[in-house]
This record gives C-alpha cells, sequence and structure tokens, in this order.
C-alpha cells in the first residue's frame, strides 16, 4: 500500500478503537479547524479520561498541535483560525461565546514545546499564575505554592538555593521543568504539553516523562510527541492523527503492539512519518 | 583534454580579480567613513574654536568709591534704596579718575568702554554685602562687547577694533599694560536670558524654554504614542483601515516640520486662541512632529518581544491586559525608551515649527514654566546668527556647543538605557 491509498483511506474511514470514554474528563465532538480557508482538523470525536495521560502521535503536519490548543482556547490567538464543533470541559462549554478565557486557562494549563520562562526570578516565574489569579493572600502562602509546585515538578533541590536568580539561566531542562512548575501552580485540571522534551536531551526527559508519570495522580494530561517510546511508556490511552483526521485511539499497550488501523501500524513501524 | 581547463584552475584565474573586487569594496567603506568623521572634525573644530571663547568674558579692574550719599543711598534697611542708587556714576566717576578724563566729549568715548550691565552687577554686589558701602574697594567690571572683541583678538596680527577710536585703544592699552583687564568665566552666559547687548546675552533663557518644550513633548507623546502602539500591536484587527493607519503613521513621519508648525499656528493659536511664543504650544507641535517616530519604535520594540512569552502568559491564564502590562511593555521598554529619547533629541534641534508659533521672540526674562514667552536653543542661535554685532558671533558658537552637548547627553542616555534595561531571554 503507498501513501497515497493511505490518504484515500485515511479520508474514507472513521475513526477506528475507543475514542470515546465513560464520565470523560473533556469530550470533544465533531471538531473541525481551518486556518483561513484551509482546513486543518476534519470531525474529530475523541473523550479524555479523568486523571488518564493521552498521547497523540502522528507525522509532523497532522494538527496534534492545532488540536491540542483547541482545548484551552489558545488557538484564539491567531486571527486565521477557526474552530467548529463541540468541546466540553466536564458540563463547561469551551467555545461558549460568553466564556471567560481567563478561568478556562487556569483549569486548562499548557506547557510548550520551546521551555519559555518569563524572564524574572524562579520564584517570580512560578508565583506569577498564582499571583494574577490571587490563589494566596499572604506571602507565606504564596512561598508555600512556590515551593510545592517546584518540589512537584523535581526541581526544588536544584533551585531552592537560587530562587531569586533569573529563570533563563537554567539549563533547557531544568527550564522546562520550570514552566511545568508554573503550569501547575496555577492547580489546573487539565495539562496539555506539546512536545514537552523535544529540546532536551535524554536524562532531562526522563526526568519529566517520570514527573509526568507522578502528576497523572492528581492531573488529567493530554501530551503530543513525536518519541513512540516516550508516547509507550508514559500514557495510558494513544490517538493516532494523520492529515488532520483522528484514526484511531486506543490503549496504548494495543495501539504499540497490535493496532487497529493500517495506517497506525505504518507509522510506528516506521514506514512513514 | 588540452585546451580545456580543470573548475580548478577556472576558479584560480578569477581568484585575482575576485580579491581586488573585494578590496576596492572595503576601500570604499573605509573612504566614506574617513569622509563622515572628517565632515565632523572640521564641524567641531571650526564651532569649538570660536565658541570656546563666548565662555569667557573681558573685565575691566576699577577702583570704585561706594559712599552713600554719592550713591543716593539714605538708609540701606529701606525697600528699593539700591534699586535708586547711582551705581553708574560712581562706575563712571572711578574711570575718569582712573584714567584722568575731564573733557565731556572723552568722558563720553570713555563710558563706552564699560558695559551697561556692570552697574547692575555692582548693585547686586553691594546689595549682599552692605558692608562695602562708605569706603573704597576694587572691583572687576564687565567691559563693553567691543572692548571684549578686541581685547580677545589683541594678540593676534590685526587685533578687530571695530568701532574704537585710537583714543580708546590707548586707554585700553594703558589698562592692559598695567594688568586692569582680564578675562574671566562668563557667567552671565550662563545664567541670564537674551540681550541686545552681547555681553549681556545668555543661553540659560533659550535653554529653559528648551527644557519646558521638550518636557511637554516628552510627557505627551510618549503616553500617546506608546498607547497608540500598544493598540496597533495588540488589539487593532488587521485589516484595510489599520493598513491605512499604518501608512498614515509612516507618511506622517516624512511631513516637513515645518508643516507641523503652520498646523500648530492653525490650531493652538488661532483656533484655541491660546498665547504665541509658550512653550506649551511649541511641546504641543513638537508632540504632533515626535508622535510617528515614537509609535514607529514602540511597535518595533512590542513586535520584537518573543511570542513565546506571550503564550506562555496567556497560557497561564493571564488577560490581554496583564499579559501587555506584565510582559510585552516591560520587555519592550528599552526599544520604546530609545525612540522616546531619539524623539526628544530631534525635538529639542527642532527650529522651523517653533519659528511659526512665535517661540522666536526676544524674550529677556527667564521662563519660569510653560506659560511665560520663551525661545528654544536652536531658535537663540538662529537669532544670534542673525544679529550684526560682532561679538555674537562667538555666542552663536557657544549656543552651538552647549545644543550638541544636550544633544550628545541624550544619546549617551539613550544608549545607557538600552543596555540597562536589556535583558536576554
Ligand atoms: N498559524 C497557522 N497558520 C496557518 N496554518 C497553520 C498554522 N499553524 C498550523 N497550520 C497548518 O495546520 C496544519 C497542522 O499543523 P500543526 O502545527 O497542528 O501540526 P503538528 O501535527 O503539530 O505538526 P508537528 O508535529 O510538526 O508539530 C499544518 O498543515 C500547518 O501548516
Ligand atoms: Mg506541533
Amino acid at each position: 500500500m503507498n501513501i497515497s491509498e493511505h490518504t484515500a483511506q485515511a479520508h474514507a474511514d472513521k475513526t477506528v478503537g475507543e475514542p470515546l470514554v465513560k464520565n470523560a474528563k473533556m469530550s470533544m465532538r465533531g471538531v473541525n479547524v481551518f486556518y483561513a480557508d484551509k482546513q486543518a482538523i476534519y470531525g474529530v470525536d475523541l473523550d479524555i479520561g479523568r486523571n488518564e495521560v493521552i498521547a497523540m502521535i502522528g507525522p509532523s503536519g497532522c494538527g496534534k498541535s492545532t488540536f491540542l490548543r483547541c482545548l484551552n482556547r489558545m488557538n484564539d490567538t491567531i486571527d486565521i483560525c477557526r474552530v467548529e464543533g463541540k468541546l466540553m470541559l466536564e458540563n463547561q462549554d469551551i467555545y461558549d461565546p460568553s466564556l471567560d478565557v481567563v478561568p478556562l486557562r487556569a483549569r486548562v494549563g499548557m506547557v510548550f514545546q520551546k521551555p519559555n520562562p518569563f524572564p524574572k526570578s524562579i520564584y517570580d516565574n512560578v508565583a506569577y499564575g498564582p499571583r494574577i489569579h490571587g490563589l494566596a493572600s499572604r506571602r507565606t502562602e504564596l512561598d508555600e505554592i512556590v515551593e510545592t509546585s517546584l518540589r512537584k515538578a523535581g526541581l526544588w533541590d536544584e533551585v531552592k538555593d537560587r530562587l531569586h536568580g533569573p529563570g533563563t539561566g537554567l539549563s533547557g531542562g531544568q527550564q522546562q521543568r520550570l514552566c511545568i512548575a508554573r503550569t501547575i501552580a496555577v492547580s489546573p485540571e487539565v495539562i496539555l504539553m506539546d512536545e514537552p522534551c523535544s529540546a532536551l536531551d535524554p536524562i532531562a526527559t526522563a526526568k519529566i516523562e517520570e514527573l509526568i508519570a507522578e502528576l497523572s495522580e492528581n492531573y488529567t494530561i493530554a501530551i503530543v510527541t513525536h518519541s513512540m517510546q516516550q508516547a509507550a511508556r508514559v500514557s495510558h490511552r494513544t490517538a493516532y492523527f494523520h492529515l488532520g483526521k483522528l484514526i484511531e485511539v486506543n490503549d496504548t499497550e494495543k495501539v504499540f503492539t497490535n493496532p487497529d488501523h493500517d495506517l497506525t501500524e505504518a507509522y510506528i513501524t516506521g514506514r512513514f512519518g | 583534454m588540452t585546451s580545456a581547463e580543470s573548475t580548478i584552475e577556472k576558479v584560480n584565474k578569477n581568484l585575482a580579480r575576485r580579491y581586488r573586487a573585494e578590496q576596492r569594496f572595503r576601500l570604499y567603506g573605509i573612504l566614506s567613513v574617513l569622509f563622515g568623521l572628517s565632515c565632523l572634525v572640521v564641524l567641531f573644530t571650526d564651532i569649538i574654536g570660536k565658541g570656546y571663547k563666548g565662555f569667557v568674558s573681558t573685565e575691566i579692574y576699577l577702583t570704585v568709591d561706594l559712599s552713600s550719599d554719592d550713591l543716593g543711598i539714605s538708609d540701606p534697611e529701606v525697600e528699593n534704596a539700591f534699586m535708586q542708587a547711582d551705581f553708574e556714576g560712581a562706575i563712571k566717576r572711578a574711570l575718569y579718575a582712573r584714567l584722568d578724563v575731564t573733557d565731556r566729549r572723552a568722558k563720553r568715548a570713555l563710558n563706552a568702554l564699560i558695559s551697561s550691565g556692570a552697574s547692575y552687577a555692582l548693585r547686586d554686589q553691594v546689595k549682599r554685602q552692605p558692608e562695602l558701602l562708605d569706603s573704597s574697594h576694587g572691583f572687576w567690571l564687565l567691559a563693553d562687547d567691543d572692548v571684549d572683541t578686541w581685547y580677545k583678538s589683541v594678540d593676534s596680527k590685526s587685533p578687530f577694533t571695530g568701532r574704537l577710536s585710537d583714543e580708546q585703544l590707548t586707554w585700553l592699552q594703558t589698562l592692559d599694560f598695567s594688568g586692569e583687564l582680564r578675562t574671566a568665566l562668563n557667567t552671565t552666559f550662563f545664567t541670564s536670558g537674551d540681550s541686545r547687548e552681547p555681553e549681556m546675552a545668555g543661553i540659560m533663557g533659550a535653554a529653559l524654554g528648551s527644557f519646558f518644550t521638550v518636557l511637554v513633548t516628552l510627557l505627551l507623546s510618549f503616553p500617546i504614542g506608546v498607547a497608540a502602539a500598544v493598540y496597533l500591536e495588540e488589539y487593532a484587527p488587521k485589516n484595510r483601515w489599520t493598513d491605512l493607519i499604518e501608512v498614515n503613521i509612516n507618511n506622517l513621519a516624512a511631513v516637513p516640520s515645518i508643516i507641523f508648525g503652520l498646523l500648530g499656528l492653525a490650531i493652538f493659536i488661532n483656533f484655541f486662541e491660546m498665547p504665541r511664543s509658550i512653550p506649551l504650544v511649541g511641546g504641543l507641535v513638537l508632540t504632533l512632529m515626535t508622535l510617528p517616530t515614537i509609535i514607529i519604535s514602540s511597535r518595533a520594540a512590542i513586535k520584537a518581544v518573543p511570542p513565546s512569552i506571550r503564550e506562555a502568559a496567556l497560557g497561564l491564564g493571564a488577560s490581554k491586559m496583564q499579559m501587555v502590562m506584565h510582559h510585552v511593555l516591560p520587555l519592550a521598554m528599552p526599544g520604546m525608551l530609545t525612540g522616546a529619547i531619539i524623539g526628544m533629541a530631534q525635538a529639542l534641534g527642532e527650529t522651523a515649527p517653533l519659528l511659526m508659533i512665535g517661540m522666536v521672540a526676544f524674550v529677556v526674562d527667564l521662563p519660569g514654566g510653560v506659560m511665560d514667552a520663551a525661545t528654544a536653543l536652536p531658535v537663540q542661535i538662529f537669532l544670534w546668527a542673525d544679529s550684526p554685532e560682532r561679538a555674537f558671533v562667538e555666542k552663536t558658537s557657544a549656543a552651538i556647543m552647549v545644543l550638541l552637548g544636550f544633544l550628545f547627553l541624550m544619546n549617551a542616555l539613550a544608549v545607557w538605557l538600552r543596555r540597562r534595561l536589556e535583558r536576554r531571554w
């Protein structure tokens, strides 16, 4: 089967596997995303379960980032981007025009591909979210939030002596963990991660993967990754995207051992991607 | 294949030519830099060569008899006692006594050697030290501008004599010979306003006028410019209207400044009936002129803030305003300040629009605020350069030095601020 046949099949088929779960944290139905006139996501139905880590994989340009950014309306910042469909966070319609994105983004946090700490101190980076949302009424309370967040991100021991040093002075891996600490400081319910390890070395990557496993006890996590091993190591379920379509969703083990769809198999065995 | 050359042979053949071209290119660059530098050097030697004399003035030593009766001061405690006192007479008597002059005509010629401002300086000094009264004291008194010009050129081959008669020159030579002529730091130049008498004319009035004008300009144009830039960059939808606004802002930056002067005349003075010649109106006009510069540089600075920082803030749930206030503005501030200071330097050097709104008036008093009639440094230079008295030539150069000094200071401040505030990420 060559690529053009894959493509034809991708357009014809409906998602295989089990995209829907009971008692979902987030549920998306019939999501279409357009950049100006160009469609980037075609009719995606997907549920994300409570305290589950869902990995999104697929070839470059297939729309993983685009889909992920719909989940906390980060796509609003792109003028030409238009989102259709129903996206729910529990009982809240995410794209309800009357919804304020500020509390939404406090509930659904995001970690970006490139570490992007603010050019401020480590402390101020982590304290920024709690400050703008008014989560701490006293200084000691804020100190506590900063410490627990840094501990959860596995960064506390490395930075506790230089909390007021610049966040940009950390190594790439430390910066990414700082960004994770900054995100969990506002205690979101869902954390979206877009290739959080793509700029990191294997050791820093291992630390972050460990961290994801720990965080999944309390948070729901959606992670985009290009590393099949990473998806296999950290996630419970895996969603495979292809040319803007959601091809297959299944338990991670099944996806990597016995995928239902030919395209998924072709991708994970490295025949294209 | 004997006739065909290999690639490396072809390359080698061209190599010499390429090197020569490269060398020529470097030479052109060096020549243009040298040309610019030599222009600067010529400009500065000329200005400084003429101007440094403007910072000193010639004084004549006289022993003045300060008897209260002759001065007409009955009681030094009385208000106005010094205002009506005849210090001018006292100075004249001291002058006649020093040079043994009795003839009426000669007396008049002698009077012309001392500046009319000398008696005011003497009055102020005696007022500060009333114990000087009723005795004789020696004072260095300000000489007339013709004497000043002559004395400053006395060592050259053909000293400038101007309107000085031979008789006056003889007196001056006598005084010079006995060490009763000197040049001293010209404090008047730094502390007083304009005057018809070159030796009394100072730069302070114009400097204050410039200060108030630029202050008004800064206070208005910086907040307005930054607000406009933030709106255009962060909030405005990208459509035909904002494109049109953008094009027009760029066009405004290219409009000759005199047009802004005419606009200010029509709007602020004719329509709003504000007074002429005041720094407030000058500042408003220069605000119109510098706004485009500030908007353009602020927009560039805002654009340069990495999108990842904005995404980080928005992703944490910051509102747009919080994102702008907490992250974009602090990061863009060095660039915006640099732009603003460069705009202010432009405004400081601007003459044409100020001429249109009457800041070209002859103002003796130091302005005390934005509503007082004033002139500005470049306009003062224009006025002095236009004056017939020879002594104004060095004043003009001295004023140019002061103006250039301020401009250097402002540019240095811009560089320092940029270094200081610049943060890397
Ligand atoms: N800002 C944008 N404007 C226009 N088109 C865009 C924009 N962002 C993404 N796209 C297009 O949408 C499609 C999906 O892009 P997306 O970034 O979601 O891919 P991705 O799966 O995340 O790829 P990668 O793995 O390389 O990050 C691509 O065809 C891309 O060209
Ligand atoms: Mg992506």
